[in-house]
């Protein structure tokens, strides 16, 4: 199973990055193979709609979880459908992260917030 | 002739001289361009006599035409479309309405729909015909039924133009066929830094402009008026921190249909401004 989480850079060792839709890299880790691979995301620089092309990018990755700090209501839409299921990250690097969620120590992330910039927000 | 009356902060008095100025010429069209708050109505209470709804195109999918290409996917500079489980979703509130995933479509998998962002009333304030623009609460952007306002405006008459705070891309919208720009300025800093903003603005877009010196102050400094000494910008006239008028204005009064001396007042402002339009 793999689980991909946002990361500043491209090290397990790095810190989780604070935006989903934005955040320059994901690290995807293979539960069975231990090993991590790092993807350049092409969100990153969205004119808008950042979350829902992050989102695109993982479902398109083969991802089953995500953890990450926070996710817009259209990220979570899309990757709702793709069948990924979101963690809340905790501070520490990415590593740090997976441990956790290997001890069952990650809660579901529940509190999706309506997105910014006014766009892309679901108000109704 | 348009007169597009404008300021880069919120607050500066832009309804306030919109309204006053239309009510100031013998018969005048009032168009409300802040569609995220229009307030003139508050004070023209016209009688509504129509109202429509603003509509912008959306696309929607037929999945048996689609072939999953993802064309459309990486051409949408907003990412308002994603395929997910094979099913492509579509973000009506992230599209911009511009069109370009049902051109593309090689399979042409898709038909226009539209979707209400927002209505405009037009009404009757006694000489003043009203149009105003009310963008629906959560959407992204005012610019389509700014743009509906435009097509909907007289063009042998005076049109005073309320435009939004700013100078966004609605505040561009609002100008765009303006003949003149009233650019309306406080006197503190922040103010100067506010009109330098919107000076900008219209100079960029090469329209004449003058400036509107409000809440002034005899004796006391006033950095906006000397921003446009400094920058040699046309002063148009210098309306008074004057409690009076401030009264009226907050009780909803049109203050040229209350008192002698401010129908004096606007009416000058508003021969100045024919004036610098003629020249």
């Amino acid at each position: 199973m793999k689980i991909i989480i946002p990361v500043e850079s491209k090290n397990a060792d790095a810190p989780v990055c604070p935006s989903f839709g934005r955040t320059p890299f994901f690290m995807l880790f293979d539960t069975e193979t231990q090993k991590s691979d790092f993807i350049d995301n092409a969100a990153a620089n969205s004119q808008g709609g950042a979350g829902i092309k992050a989102a695109q990018t993982l479902v398109d990755s083969g991802a089953k979880i995500l953890i990450t700090y926070r996710c817009g209501q259209n990220a979570a839409d899309v990757l709702n459908a793709g069948g990924i299921k979101i963690y809340k990250a905790e501070n520490g690097s990415a590593n740090d992260n997976i441990k956790k969620y290997k001890e069952e120590k990650l809660s579901v992330l529940t509190d999706i917030h309506p997105g910014f910039h006014n766009h892309g927000g679901k108000n109704k | 002739m348009k007169i597009a009356v404008l300021s880069g902060k919120g607050g500066t008095g832009k309804t306030l001289v919109s309204v006053n100025l239309a009510c100031s010429a013998k018969k005048a069209v009032y168009a409300d361009c802040d569609v995220e708050e229009p307030n003139g109505q508050l004070f023209l209470k016209p009688i509504i006599t129509n109202k429509t709804s603003v509509t912008v195109t959306i696309p929607s999918v037929d999945l048996n035409k689609c072939t999953r290409c993802r064309k459309c996917i990486t051409f949408c500079k907003y990412n308002a479309l994603a395929l997910i489980n094979d099913k492509l979703m579509i973000f009506n509130e992230v599209c911009h309405s511009c069109g370009g995933c049902i051109v593309l479509c090689p399979q042409k998998a898709f038909m226009e729909t539209s979707r209400i962002i927002g209505s405009i009333e037009e009404g009757i304030s006694g000489n003043v015909l009203a149009v105003s623009g009310c963008l629906n609460t959560g959407e992204v952007s005012g610019v389509p039924i700014i743009k509906s306002i435009m097509s909907k405006l007289p063009k042998e008459e005076i049109v005073i133009i309320d435009c939004p705070p700013g100078s966004a891309c609605v505040v561009m919208e609002s100008i765009r066929s303006a003949d003149f720009c009233v650019l309306v300025a406080e006197p503190t800093i922040f103010g100067t830094h506010n009109l330098a903003m919107v000076y900008d603005l219209v100079k960029f877009f090469n329209k004449p402009a003058g400036v509107l010196l409000n809440k002034c102050v005899d004796g006391q400094e006033n950095p906006s008026e000397e921003f446009c000494i400094n920058n040699k910008i046309n002063i148009l006239a210098k309306i008074p921190f004057d409690e009076q008028l401030g009264s009226l204005n907050s009780q909803g009064f049109i203050s040229v249909r209350e008192d002698n001396k401010y129908k004096e007042l606007f009416e000058n402002l508003l021969t100045n401004i024919e004036k610098e339009i003629l020249q």
